[in-house]
């Protein structure tokens, strides 16, 4: 019935809704256009670099762009592609599986949204603004302190707004799932990709501060003339390794955690077995998030910080695998004896499991010190991160959407397609990332724009390049998968996959109270347990009544409209007295708004319980 | 939730929790807490790294003096004090009570900010120690001055929720929110016995 | 199912098959041809953790063949529900207990060898070499010998060396892959480390971390020669009289306007604390132009005419008064006939063999 009515509106009144939304399905569907479309700049940038390293002192692109290029490929695949595509999943299907009727605080998880969508923007502004940021998306200074033009300003300021969002929407996942689960939720019934966000969001919230104060102090050196990363004044530029991977190696699990809960839920639901192990699986996200911050300086084992350091870090880095692998074994265990069913969702999945060990394992074999002195800031490591970034969030995300988008969008994807995407995207990875392995041991850096003739490299990079092709077919394969689906896709019904947890017992797509009537779970896999005591629907935990909701809300986006043009105020400041204008007006924007909505009652409103019953029949 | 039952005759125990929507800000506050500790624990660290590195410009030894930063330090304190009473209140349903203590941590929040910038026009008037004189200068007003727009923040929060319901009194609605500030207002206390102490105290005996 | 197996297998054999094409890479480039003390201990490691590593990966495959040839449904399958298994605890506890036990393996000799690498109790007693990474080029302060050089690092064979490195700039990273792991090269603190070469021979150095639009082409070379010939060198590099004359008159003239274009403000040659610039002793020795071109008068003429074409973001363009490609050519021809020492990297490679 919604989409009827959502195809009789004007665009107009569709774009203010969405601009305006505090709905946590819309907002999922913004993350995932967000997302997509930094997915496509990071892919294209990709391509770039893969085509210079096709041959030998190859000439595509100058050595100053080729800098910019593999900062923003990094930059926008981990922060503005990987991010927010996890944390549209997230608003898809946590609230839904917790059978709750929205997020604790939707109008922050609107803010969240419009943050990283303008500090996505400001910082692909810089392409055409004098140049993009290229001291690397980890921005080591003191090359990014002493790096001319404006590029890194734009990295600085756009992270900086762009994280301030993801902050926030950690928070709110947090209270969410906290305080909104259904009755008969208790935290030990939680869907895996439920647990695996709230852990997530714990990493989140502890993380990204990190990175807050390493982006200020940065900000400050470059805008303000502060000396902490200037030796001549004493500064010292190994604190912002520090901070950089303080953040940064959380990170790491931020963007793989989601997933592994992703592929959690696919694999049980596909072999049509409860999650082998269901409590080990928990305490092992646990103990990996919680070893994740005690192993940053991994990242740093060339930097000379003594081997008693490096040992340490080594060991703690070590136990990681252990988790890790208890997790590995307790999927296949989970399919053992199942009945498995294979579609592109559980396609990837799959391709997930040999993928990612090869990760895993490469992640052993650098966190032996000695070894990662030849490993470290090579191709080897390039190889390393891109398995398990690739093959584990990348392909997670894959399977998200093709599992959960029938009941984001009423439609299934179409199967035909999604196998030539992931075989295409499959092959292609392994092509592009296998060789690199051996590329990096014999000799090749990382962030090499040219390497020599003559060194022995260049039948590995042509095929390294080949693969990246591959994998850019399997990505437009899968966005006119979209297309097509969108015009001819076959209808989702309510429960597709024969699903096991409570968002599957809700319509395709949900109403947007999500539950009549919030359900009463009875069990881990609530749907299933259901299902299997023949009754194949939940009991409703209360009488059906008047549903209170939240209202929609312009402010977030105006607020960090606000901070985008207080950016370019920061960015310009120190060149042209105008930018002063910029600075104080989008501040006094952003303030603006706040108070507005501090002062302002906003109570939301109430469906009554008759519209309701009519919508029923 | 209708106008009536965010007024009820008689206020719940801890009007603070008494809704969802009080009940997730109260949660979601203390999880922004804890990303704002992991904050200045950056900064900490930072300043412990650099508290050194004074390059030739002044040092904390003959900059700092104990006794404002003791006054500060009593002002901050004392505040911290005056915004328990003011929650007591709020927790009796005494609403002008509860705005009274308010106004007096307002007040010893001035004062703290007042020789807080005292503090930092001395320093750069009588010693030329700037922001940019030093890693060391960086680093000092990196975090005391992180601090002090904290206070900044929450004496502008203060006033507007004040000024906000002077009339209407208290509700479900927003005791959460002058809950809320009280949490903010003790963290910053406890972040400036941290400064106290690694800063000052440090710098003058360490 | 054997389908996509069958096909991943492929393209693991395409790729394994192009590797055995390509070797294990080039010879003194490739850190799979170790040829220097921590090479070695980094290769025994990188060998240890990925023979384990694949036996762990063995394990899992194996698993997950059987699984997907068992336990997927087939056409015409029958749908029935499986038994809902909880866990079980010794499986479990088995796939805990085995990776520690994997893994302390691998633990104890990475601890020991990064101890061992990390050793410097012996430093005085060998050479030190104050290295200094620049962008994009690399400075060698031989410590108590007065000489300097830049780009190539001459070093006796057999002998531990230690290096004291410091960046002038931003952070670089010494990696010279067949002798030695890498060390960063940082801004603010002093990095220690040795090379040990086994063999004689010209080994290829890098730049890894990335340090600016030229970090690729910052590339260096150490030389390890005989001790002999080593001391040779330095007694030849020692007793060098900057201001001799050059044989030829072009060479001259070169000089002359070397001097007249200032190139001596930042230009050492001879020993000199200088290093803005690379220092120029023994240009003629050098295996390449500003570590990537081929030691040739032409190529020398095109990087004094217009450097930034070959390193862009390097800090010699602009410092200097436009030269005629006449100029260029006596500049090069004296740079060129700087050889104050009869051992080479020639001398390296004949005994390579």
């Amino acid at each position: 019935m919604s989409t009827a009515v959502t195809q009789k509106r004007s665009f107009g009144a569709v774009l203010w809704d969405y601009l305006t939304t505090v709905d946590h399905k819309k907002i999922a569907h913004l993350y995932l256009f967000g997302g997509g479309l930094f997915f496509i700049l990071g892919g294209l940038e990709a391509l770039v670099i893969r085509i210079q390293l096709m041959q030998p002192q190859n000439d595509f692109v100058s050595a100053g762009l080729y800098n910019e290029m593999l900062t923003m490929h990094g930059t926008t695949m981990i922060f503005l592609a990987a991010m927010p595509l996890i944390l549209g999943l997230m608003n898809a299907a946590v609230p839904l599986q917790i059978g709750a009727r929205d997020v604790a605080f939707p109008f922050l998880n609107s803010l969240g949204f419009w943050l990283f969508m303008f500090g996505g923007l400001i910082l692909n502004c810089s392409w055409f603004l004098g140049g993009a940021p290229d001291a690397g998306w980890t921005a080591y200074a003191p090359l990014s302190t002493t790096s001319p033009g404006h590029g890194v300003d734009f990295y600085v300021i756009g992270l900086q707004i762009a994280g301030a969002g993801t902050l926030i929407g950690g928070i709110n996942f947090l209270v969410t799932i906290i305080n909104m689960r259904a009755p008969g939720m208790t935290y030990m019934r939680m869907p895996l990709f439920t647990w695996s966000s709230f852990i997530t969001s714990v990493l989140i919230l502890f993380a990204f501060p990190a990175l807050t104060i390493g982006l200020f102090l940065l900000m400050f050196d470059r805008m303000f003339g502060s000396a902490f990363f200037d030796v001549s004044l004493g500064g010292n530029e190994i604190i912002w390794e520090h901070l950089f991977w303080i953040f940064g190696h959380p990170e790491v699990y931020i963007l793989i955690l989601p997933l592994f809960g992703v592929f959690s839920d696919l694999f049980s639901t596909f072999a049509k077995k409860r999650l082998f192990g269901y409590t080990a699986m928990v305490f092992a996200t646990m103990l990996i998030a919680f070893l994740g911050f005690m192993v940053w300086a991994h990242h740093m084992f060339t930097v000379g910080l003594g081997p008693v350091a490096n040992s340490i870090f080594a060991i703690a880095t070590m136990a990681i695998a252990v988790p890790t692998g208890i997790k590995i074994f307790n999927w296949l265990a989970t399919m053992w004896g199942g009945q498995i069913k294979i579609n592109s969702a559980m396609l990837w999945a799959l391709g997930f499991i040999p993928t990612f060990t090869i990760g895993g394992m490469t992640g052993v074999m650098v966190a032996s010190v000695v070894a990662d002195y030849q490993y470290h800031d090579t191709y080897f490591v390039v190889a390393h991160f891109h398995y398990v970034i690739v093959g584990g969030t990348i392909f997670g995300i894959f399977a998200g959407l093709h599992y959960w988008w029938p009941k984001m969008f009423g439609r299934i994807l179409n199967e035909k397609l999604g196998y030539l995407t992931f075989w295409t995207f499959f092959i292609g990875f392994h092509l592009t990332f296998f060789i690199q392995h051996f590329l990096g041991l014999m000799g090749m850096p990382r962030r090499y724009w040219v390497y020599l003739e003559g060194s022995g490299l260049d039948t590995g990079n042509l095929i390294s390049s080949i693969g990246a092709f591959f994998m850019a077919f399997g990505v437009i394969v899968f966005f006119y998968n979209i297309v097509y689906t969108a015009v001819k896709g076959e209808k989702a019904v309510d429960d597709p996959w024969d699903g096991r947890t409570l968002e599957w017992a809700t319509a395709s797509p949900p109403e947007h109270y999500n539950f009549k009537q919030v359900p009463l779970v009875r069990g881990l896999d609530p749907l299933w347990v259901e299902k299997t005591e023949g009754k194949g629907t939940m009991t409703p935990a209360e009488p059906l009544g008047d549903i209170h909701m939240p209202n929609g809300s312009f402010l977030p986006f105006l607020m960090s409209l606000g901070l985008f043009i207080a950016g370019f105020g920061f960015i310009y400041h120190m060149d042209y007295n105008w930018a002063y204008i910029l600075l104080f007006g989008g501040m006094a924007m952003l303030l603006g708004c706040m108070l507005t909505r501090s002062l302002k009652d906003d109570l939301g409103h109430h469906i009554p319980k008759e519209e309701l019953e009519r919508e029923a029949d | 939730m209708s106008d009536h039952s965010l007024n009820p005759e008689v206020m719940p125990n801890e009007p603070e929790k008494a809704t969802l929507e009080g009940k997730n800000k109260f949660l979601g506050f203390w999880f922004f807490l804890g990303g704002e500790t992991v904050l200045f624990a950056c900064l900490f660290g930072t300043y412990i790294a650099l508290r050194n590195s004074a390059a030739g410009g002044p040092t904390e030894n003959e900059l700092f003096g104990l006794e404002l930063v003791f006054l500060m330090t009593i002002l901050l304190l004392t505040s911290s004090l005056t915004s328990v009473y003011a929650v007591y209140h709020m927790k009796n349903n005494n609403f002008k009570k509860m705005q009274l203590w308010l106004g007096i941590t307002a007040l010893l929040g001035f004062g703290f900010l007042a020789c807080e910038l005292y503090e930092f026009t001395h320093y750069i008037h009588e010693y030329g120690f700037t922001f940019r004189s030093s890693a060391f200068g960086s680093a000092f007003y990196a975090l005391v001055g992180f601090h002090g727009g904290h206070v900044t923040f929450g004496l502008t929060w203060l006033i507007a929720l004040m000024i906000r319901n002077a009339k209407r009194g208290l509700n479900l609605y927003n005791a959460p929110k002058f809950y809320t500030f009280s949490l903010y207002w003790h963290f910053i206390d406890v972040v400036w016995v941290f400064i106290f102490t690694v800063v000052y105290l440090m710098g003058k005996v360490g | 199912m054997k389908g996509w197996m069958g096909k991943s297998r492929i393209f693991f054999l395409l790729s394994l098959l192009a590797l055995l094409l390509a070797g294990c890479g080039k010879e003194n480039l490739s850190a799979l041809k170790p040829e220097g003390y921590g090479a070695e201990t980094s290769m025994d490691l990188i060998i240890l953790t990925a023979v384990i590593m694949l036996f762990v990966f063995a394990v899992v495959l194996l698993v997950y063949t059987i699984v997907l040839v068992r336990f997927r449904k087939k056409k015409g399958d029958k749908e029935f529900v499986p038994k809902q298994v909880e866990g079980n605890k010794t499986l479990e506890t088995i796939w805990t207990i085995i990776p520690i036990v994997l893994l302390l393996i691998i633990a104890v000799p990475t601890v020991i060898a990064t101890f061992d690498l990390a050793d410097k109790s012996q430093a005085e007693e060998h050479l030190n070499v104050e290295v200094t990474g620049n962008q994009y080029w690399w400075h060698f302060n031989y410590e108590g010998k007065k000489i300097q050089t830049s780009q190539d690092l001459y070093i006796p064979v057999g002998e531990k060396v230690y290096l004291n490195m410091k960046s002038s700039d931003v952070i670089h990273s010494f990696w010279v892959p067949s002798i030695s792991g890498k060390m960063d090269v940082n801004p603010t603190n002093v990095n220690t480390m040795f090379i040990k070469a086994n063999e004689e021979g010209v080994y290829y150095g890098k730049c890894a971390e990335l340090c600016g639009p030229s970090h690729s082409l910052m590339d260096f070379k150490v030389i390890a020669v005989s001790q002999e010939e080593f001391d040779q060198w330095v007694n030849d590099m020692q007793n060098v009289d900057p201001k001799a004359k050059p044989g030829s008159t072009v060479a001259q003239e070169g000089k002359t306007l070397f001097q007249e274009n200032n190139c001596m403000g930042c230009h050492a040659i001879g020993s000199s604390p200088a290093q803005v610039a690379p220092n120029l002793t023994n240009f003629g020795d050098r295996t390449k132009i500003a570590g990537v071109l081929e030691p040739t008068k032409e190529n020398l003429v095109k990087w004094i005419m217009d450097p930034e074409s070959i390193k862009e973001g390097n800090k010699m363009t602009g410092k200097y008064p436009d030269v005629s490609k006449e100029e260029a050519g006596k500049i090069a021809e004296y740079l060129m006939q700087l050889q104050p020492s009869d051992i080479t990297p020639e001398d390296a490679k004949e005994n390579n063999k």
